[in-house]
């Protein structure tokens, strides 16, 4: 088991991901296709930024490198100060469990559990005991304090991914990656999503990782890399500086 | 802040989390392992019945013998046995018995009985049960009888009537029920007639040849260890060719007979069991690859491989512990049942007892082979990236070849055990194993070449509903395959039962062909065999064989006599053969159940030589002799020195004298000896005319109908084949829960299918169609799989072991497959009618809340 013993803050121009001449690539019948090529860039803590790109254009397979649910054939992911190389499976989840939040484009809630069971899975696999309460607090938070007991059947999509982003946020996460976060929803409820992420990020200093195509969202957040067929093609500055 | 390290979530959390998602689930699980219930249930009554009847039998003991300990002997006790009985204070009571014929009055016509007189005393223990009561404290005082009461029924016979034993005529004081020594099985060959010791000489039934055996009962008191005093006379009493048995070591004995029937209806069960847990197999399967995304979230928010494989399996553990308390709870309830249906079979009144051993093992029967064949599917867990969050996928994940087989080796080494628990020889769990492997692969392998078949040459010309049932039996996840493995076993195991019952009939019909002897006449004095024959004659009928029997012992093999072999702890001999009084014949040519397997047949004879002698192939293997060995016989006190000439092959499962040990002609005839004489009777008029007509002028011959043993053989197997297709039952319901759970998961996929035909246009009778066709060629393909395969078994067995024509019986085709097929096809569309009959709408709105 691998004990990290970094203690202390980031100082705010710190890098809490640090991405080296990444690349990746997937094996299809006899050919290898090249989903991601000479990837480098890093996100300063407490920021917020976004990768766009078309679709296919390898955003989601980035994604997946950096929250260390993938393993790329060659360069180095630095998270939160680990190089994720030097992690096993075990290892890179227990950094997720206390540093990473998540939310998806299709909410990837668990079906059998309610929304508050649901928000404090995390804290529970931390070993914390009466996480209860952070988990009401948090649904308060989002505006579903009287659905507490409800599963995702029975919640609309805006409820379900606003119990997404309480659970994301519920392990106070140095980092958050979001994945199409207002994909499956209707504009005005995507608006509500994004408010609710951008609010929870000032609030905490956790670093925002939006993975969009939405060109207006990504203008939203302070740094945006722009992929095609799985290069960087452009860097650019957002509106939050 | 970065934080760092974090507290492991603990097992309680795994519970918890299990229960969370299995309280949504809990129905479907439920279900899936509820196909093990049945299982557990026929295994745990027949162990909790059989602990009863062995706790009942043991604690019943004396009351079974009638006393401490008997000493009996098969021939007249000689001075030195006499001796030894004496030395022990003498008997308290004696009793010699015997089979012979009765005749009953007003030409009620005869029967064989076991003759049994017994002294004033007996039994010390339990008492006979009469009807009336009293008749068991007079007969004796009366100079009466006691006859079985199911006799009596047949013959119509009453208290006060007389009957006739041998030269004796005597009244009948009640209808006997039971007494220690007799049991109801073996009274239906023979039953039994008790009479006063006293009264045995005037029957004048003991004779020269007659198969008398003696018996001495003793009591013994608190401080006498019998165990003991079993092992320090038992060398003594075999060099008198008698035998001693305790109270204990006779209880033992019986309780290892029913033990052994046990045993086997056991590994009926057991295959019950099995059959379940491949449901399980396939049930938990579907409901792991249905999880899959659930943890991938899980290892995406953090859980560990072994977290997130932990929670499943205690979801399996959990429920297969209330299916082994529900199946434990029912199978105690069902035991209630045998001592209703096995009454006549049974030694004793069998009080049930609840054994705390036997719940154990049905919980953890429960627990274990839920685990174990739920663990492969599980293991895919393991195998989950957390990466499957970002995508969609209904791939499962690759599982390691090494942890398939491991898994593989955990069932089968568990089931190699639970077998020799069972049958307490590994051979024979092996050969059990083997056979589960060969009987399941041979049905999967048919199952899918139906498939194949189906596949291959698809019946294009066919109407919609006609088609499309069919392609719904290759839709994705579909339970095809198990659910035809499970009907098929099921079915497989009653045919079998119906065919071999009639291939074990068919070997005894061979009797009633002509010339074919099904009546034999036992202990006919050479004296009196021209008057049988002038009897036997006078009736249209002929004598078809006249045997000569004379009765010797072994008293040396080579140069070891046979005292000596006695005290040999090592030697290859079987100890029965030093004891055993051989009857022994003598003729210059074979019949038709012999062959010669090694040796020569000789029959001349020279001086000086030993006698050339030949012996029959289970002999060799009990005496351990070959082609060229020494025997030396002594026939009623004359040595006489043969030699093994030929060893023959003897079908001994023929109704016909075959002897172990044959002369040539030219020795024995002037040896003491009677005869055994064979006669074929047209019908069973013709037999009882004989019969009475020979037990009249005859008294001491024994008649043995094979007509009637037959029937007896017939019944028994009857109450047999019951109680093993009740067990085997088992397995057909198992194969319908896991039918009922299979419905159950393709429903959503069933609902799907529904909702789009109908949007297309479909009726509500052109989807029921679909459906009940569907469910059709299931039950068929299944109840027919079974069957087939069971002809093929028995149609082997006819050949290569009996060696006689099979004619299978139209049971299983006219009643078993269109009754199972009829029973899936029920439970199928029960299970679907919601969705046929409900709007599509409708539908969907209720399988999204």
């Amino acid at each position: 088991m691998l004990r990290l013993q970094i203690s202390g803050k980031f100082s705010k121009m710190a890098k809490i991901l640090n991405i080296t001449q990444l690349r990746k690539s997937y094996d299809s019948g006899t050919k290898k296709i090249t989903v991601l090529e000479d990837i480098t860039f890093g996100v300063e803590s407490g920021t917020t930024f976004s990768i766009v790109g078309p679709s296919g254009s390898g955003k989601t397979t980035l994604l997946g490198l950096c929250a260390g649910l993938d393993k790329p054939d060659s360069g180095s992911v630095e998270l939160c100060g680990v190089d994720l190389a030097s992690l096993n499976e075990d290892g890179r989840a227990r950094l997720r469990n206390l540093n990473v939040g998540f939310v998806f484009q299709d909410f990837q809630l668990l079906p059998t559990l309610t929304a508050l069971e649901n928000v404090i899975v995390p804290l529970e696999l931390q070993g914390i005991k009466n996480a209860s309460k952070t988990g009401m607090d948090l649904l308060e938070k989002v505006g579903l304090k009287e659905r507490i007991h409800h599963y995702p059947s029975q919640l609309s999509g805006g409820e379900q991914q606003r119990v997404a982003v309480a659970r994301a946020f519920s392990n106070q996460p140095s980092i958050l990656f979001a994945d199409e976060p207002t994909g499956n929803l209707d504009a005005a409820t995507g608006e509500k999503i994004i408010q609710l992420l951008f609010d929870l990020n000032k609030e905490q200093k956790t670093t925002l990782v939006i993975v969009t195509h939405d060109m207006e969202l990504a203008a939203k957040t302070r740094s945006i890399i722009r992929l095609k067929s799985g290069k960087i093609v452009s860097t650019e500055t957002g509106a939050a500086v | 802040m970065i934080k760092t390290t974090s507290r492991r979530a603990r097992f309680l959390w795994l519970l918890k989390m299990a229960a969370r998602d299995g309280k949504a689930s809990g129905k479907k699980l439920f279900l899936f392992v509820s196909s093990i219930i049945l299982g557990i249930a026929a295994v745990v009554s027949i162990q909790s019945f059989g602990e009863s009847l062995k706790e009942n039998i043991s604690l019943q003991s004396k009351a079974l013998m009638g006393s401490d300990y008997r000493i009996g002997i098969n021939e007249t006790p000689r001075e030195g046995l006499l001796n030894i009985l004496d030395s022990l204070g003498g008997a308290a009571a004696r009793e010699i018995s015997f089979p012979s014929m009765v005749a009953f009055p007003d030409e009620k016509g005869s029967r064989l009985l076991q003759i049994r007189g017994i002294e004033q005393g007996f039994p010390f223990y339990g008492n006979p049960e009469t009807e009336p009561d009293s008749a068991a404290a007079t007969y004796y005082a009366e100079g009466k009888v006691l006859l079985d009461a199911t006799v009596m029924l047949q013959m119509q016979l009453e208290q006060g009537d007389s009957i006739r034993i041998g030269e004796l005529t005597v009244p009948i004081a009640g209808a006997l029920k039971s007494i220690p020594g007799s049991t109801a099985f073996f009274s239906a060959v023979a039953p039994t007639l008790v009479l006063p010791y006293e009264l045995i000489e005037s029957t004048g039934l003991v004779q020269f040849g007659s198969r008398v055996s003696y018996d001495f009962y003793f009591l013994a008191d608190d401080e006498t260890d019998l165990v003991q005093l079993r092992t320090d006379l038992r060398p003594r009493l075999n060099n008198e060719n008698a035998f001693i048995q305790t109270h204990i070591s006779g209880s033992e004995q019986l309780g290892r007979r029913y033990d052994n029937f046990g045993k086997f209806l056991n590994l009926v069960a057991f295959i019950a069991l099995l059959l379940g847990c491949v449901g399980i197999a396939s049930a938990i399967h579907i409901y792991i690859k249905e999880k899959l995304r659930s943890v991938a979230i899980l290892k995406c928010l953090g859980a560990g491989k072994r977290q997130t494989f932990l929670i499943y399996l205690l979801q399996v553990a959990v429920i297969g512990l209330l299916a082994g308390m529900v199946g434990t709870l029912l199978g105690l309830l069902l035991q209630q049942l045998f001592p209703l249906f096995l009454a006549d079979l049974l030694p004793v009144d069998v009080e049930l007892i609840i054994s705390g051993r036997v719940i154990f093992n049905g919980i953890l029967l429960g627990v274990l082979m839920s685990v174990l064949f739920a663990l492969y599917p599980l293991m895919s867990t393991l195998y989950v990236s957390p990466l499957e969050t970002l995508r969609v996928s209904e791939t499962v994940p690759v599982q390691s070849k090494w942890a398939g087989l491991m898994v593989l080796s955990l069932i089968f080494g568990f089931v190699f055990l639970f077998s020799y628990s069972l049958l307490e020889n590994s051979r024979y769990a092996l050969f059990f194993i083997l056979g589960l492997i060969v009987t399941f692969s041979v049905l999967a392998g048919m199952a899918q070449l139906f498939m194949k078949t189906v596949k291959t040459f698809f019946p294009v010309g066919w109407g919609f509903a006609s088609r499309q049932s069919l392609l719904n039996l290759f839709r994705p996840q579909n339970q095809t395959l198990i659910l035809i493995l499970a009907i098929g076993v099921g079915t497989f195991l009653i045919s079998t039962l119906y065919f071999t019952k009639d291939v074990l009939l068919a070997q005894t019909s061979i009797e009633n062909q002509a010339e074919t002897p099904n009546m034999i006449l036992l202990d006919v004095q050479s004296a009196q065999q021209d008057e049988v024959e002038t009897t036997v004659l006078a009736n249209d009928l002929k004598v078809l064989e006249n045997m000569p029997i004379v009765t010797m012992r072994l008293h040396a093999i080579n140069n070891r006599t046979v005292n000596e072999m006695r005290r040999d702890s090592v030697m290859q001999v079987d100890r029965w053969i030093l004891n055993h009084e051989f009857r022994v014949s003598y003729r210059n040519t074979l019949t038709e159940a012999e062959s010669i397997q090694s040796g020569k047949w000789e029959t001349g004879l020279m001086d000086g030589q030993p006698i050339p002698i030949s012996i029959s192939d289970n002999l060799v293997r009990d005496a351990g002799l070959k082609v060229g060995d020494d025997v030396y016989f002594n026939v009623q006190g004359v040595i006489m020195h043969t030699r093994v000439s030929s060893v023959r092959l003897v079908d001994w499962s023929r109704m016909q004298m075959n002897f172990m040990v044959l002369f040539p002609e030219g020795v024995l005839e002037n040896a003491p000896q009677f005869r055994v004489m064979t006669v074929q009777t047209p019908d069973e008029q013709a037999s009882a005319t004989l019969q009475q007509q020979l037990v009249q002028k005859f008294p001491n011959i024994t008649i043995i109908d094979i007509r009637q043993v037959l029937t007896v053989i017939e019944d028994l197997l009857s109450k047999i084949t019951w109680l093993i297709n009740f067990m085997a039952f088992f397995s057909i319901l198992t194969g319908f829960i896991v039918l009922t759970g299979a419905v159950k998961n393709s429903k959503y996929h069933r609902i799907r299918e529904s909702v789009l035909l109908r949007t297309l246009g479909a009726g509500s009778k052109q989807i029921l169609k679909i459906t009940f066709l569907e469910y059709l060629y299931l039950g068929v393909l299944g109840a027919l799989t079974g069957i087939l395969l069971s002809l093929a078994g028995s149609q082997l067995l006819a050949w290569l072991v009996f060696d006689t024509p099979f004619v299978p019986s139209p049971v299983p085709f006219l009643i078993l497959l269109p009754g199972i097929s009829l029973l899936v096809v029920l439970v199928g569309l029960s299970n679907s009618i919601a969705v046929i009959k409900s709007s599509p709408l409708e539908v969907l709105r209720s399988e999204s809340r």
